[in-house]
């Protein structure tokens, strides 16, 4: 199933503030259309990982190497600012964990979804109103609300929103940092379920940070288990939930409560 | 008819020093069309918001043969205009003028003359507002990347934003532009109907923001494009009915509230434009 070559290869990443670690040594290779879940209690790095990886952070050590369109395999340190930030508003996507700080609450819901197809160069405002709508009813919002402003949207909407404004030039890689800590459970049970078949539907690969193991049981193919800013224990989800080797992950694992 | 000057005063109000640094930014600004060239602006004797930015340039620039016009809103007798005018006139002794073929440099406050400029011209506009991203992106340092890069699409944002609220792009004044293909520009407060008399101008025309210390400028014959969509292409204003005194349909209107029962008139905002076509005779249907 696997294809031979990785999206994303990440080789002895560091970012440190001053003396304290922000992560350190951490190393994975992702694969096109894998779900990753970086896990861990807070503070233990992860969200450092994450804006690291997506060089909105600069790495004090190490390499991120991705797998550009028609340039193969490039370390994100010597792309220069012009194509990194081509990457972040088409290649890639970004869905925060407080809506926000990933949208434009004061124009509506298609301006936020229009944004990049502008950013890219579309001219046409009826062709960019058709793919806002088609966005909406993708992320199962009313066609309605379409010229809504996201402040009048409920949370989920909001998160569902973000997803629908990253996904719109089709990326390859999404980066998400507690997409659903905001939501109520059912919520976002209904949250997960999209991303799951969205990112199924079009072989996205997700990078996805939370401190819920029911999100990563549910969303992910490999678990990455961090704590002090280092990774302890990494594997397939399943594998790694029901038979934890590292004392710190048979410890996240207990502390669930059974259903 | 050169007015003596005023002593006590460098001629033109600024040390030379200060103008030779503003004279540098302009050079700068003229260079790169539609960069935005920090300057160290200084305290003016009147209010920020009045016009300091444009009053450094004209200063900075004006010489003992020049012919200084300066207008607000089109018009040669409004407040600003007038003691704008007058300031000069003290300080430097240059003649003054109300028409625009005669003048060798002008001072705007939102309008350009409907009278054609021409080579050897220099407008020089007031500015409040440099920044067209600042409404989008409040960091000064993310609106200098996106400008280096030429990332402009959040400005579509806005005129998206326009077409769902009001049906069209309802931007009617300061209306965005890109110089010469790269750098997205404000105007500064003209009206659109201004703006595609920027698109090839053989005057110079400079613009100064004095309170945020920002000049910038769009040379002779220098490219100016108002951003749309294709689907809603830019328009300039249009009006129901010609100009009350002067019968123009070709210039910009003010409307001019009569009475409390609904009286109203268009008049050219430009007084110089609409005298000259009085006195040759056209004629509105309110005219004397």
């Amino acid at each position: 199933m696997r294809p031979t070559s990785p999206l994303l290869q990440v080789r002895d990443l560091a970012k440190l503030y001053g003396n304290r670690i922000g992560c350190e040594q951490v190393s994975f290779d992702l694969y096109p259309g894998e779900v990753l879940c970086i896990a861990g209690e807070s503070g233990s790095g992860k969200s450092t990982l994450l804006n690291t990886l997506a060089f909105q952070l600069q790495p004090d050590a190490g390499s991120v190497l991705y797998d550009i369109h028609g340039q193969g395999m490039t370390d994100l340190a010597s792309l220069p600012d012009a194509r990194l930030r081509e990457l972040w508003r088409t290649d890639w996507g970004f869905v925060r964990q407080n809506p926000r700080d990933g949208l434009r609450m004061r124009v509506s819901a298609g301006a936020n979804i229009g944004e990049r197809l502008m950013a890219v160069g579309s001219r046409h405002y009826g062709s960019i109103r058709e793919v806002a709508l088609d966005w909406l009813r993708r992320v199962e919002i009313d066609e309605t609300r379409l010229d809504d402003a996201p402040t009048s949207f409920s949370g989920g909407m909001q998160q569902r929103l973000q997803i629908a404004r990253n996904l719109v030039t089709e990326p390859r890689l999404v980066f998400m940092d507690e997409p659903t800590a905001g939501l109520d459970v059912s919520v976002q049970a209904r949250f997960l379920d999209l991303l799951r078949r969205l990112a199924a539907e079009l072989h996205i690969a997700v990078i996805l940070v939370t401190h819920d193991l029911a999100v990563a049981r549910l969303l992910a193919h490999r678990l990455i288990v961090m704590r002090h800013g280092r990774i302890v224990e990494t594997g397939l989800t399943d594998q790694l939930l029901d038979d934890p080797q590292h004392p710190y992950t048979q410890l996240l694992v207990s502390s669930v409560l059974a259903a | 008819m050169n007015a003596p000057m005023q002593t006590g005063y460098n001629f033109a109000y600024l040390d030379e020093q200060t103008k030779r640094m503003i004279r540098r930014a302009l050079l700068k600004a003229v260079a790169i069309p539609g960069y935005q060239v920090p300057f160290g602006s200084r305290e003016m004797p009147l209010p920020y918001g009045w016009g300091t930015g444009g009053i450094q340039v004209t200063a900075s620039v004006i010489g003992s043969k020049d012919v200084l016009k300066v207008i607000d809103q089109g018009a040669d007798d409004t407040t600003n205009a007038v003691n704008i005018r007058s300031f000069f006139r003290k300080v430097t002794g240059v003649a003054t003028t109300e028409k625009t073929r005669e003048a060798t440099m002008i001072q705007t406050r939102h309008r350009i003359p409907e009278t054609p400029l021409a080579e050897g011209q220099t407008l020089v506009f007031q500015v409040p507002i440099p920044e067209p991203l600042r409404w989008l992106e409040p960091r000064e340092t993310e609106t200098r990347t996106m400008h280096a890069l030429s990332e402009y699409g959040v400005m579509h944002v806005k005129l998206y934003e326009d077409i769902v609220r009001h049906g069209r792009i309802a931007t009617t004044y300061d209306y965005p532009v890109i110089v010469n293909s790269h750098y997205l520009m404000r105007p500064s407060p003209i009206p659109k109907f201004d703006n595609p008399k920027m698109h090839r101008n053989p005057a110079l025309m400079l613009f100064g923001a004095g309170r945020e210390k920002r000049v910038y400028a769009v040379p002779p014959y220098t490219d100016v494009r108002s951003l749309d969509f294709d689907d809603h292409p830019f328009s300039i204003e249009r009006w129901e009915a010609p100009c009350a005194l002067c019968a123009a349909t070709d210039a910009y209107l003010d409307e001019v509230i009569l009475d409390d029962a609904g009286g109203h008139m268009f008049v050219c905002s430009d007084t110089e434009y609409c005298a000259d076509r009085q006195a040759a005779g056209h004629k509105g249907e309110m005219a004397a």
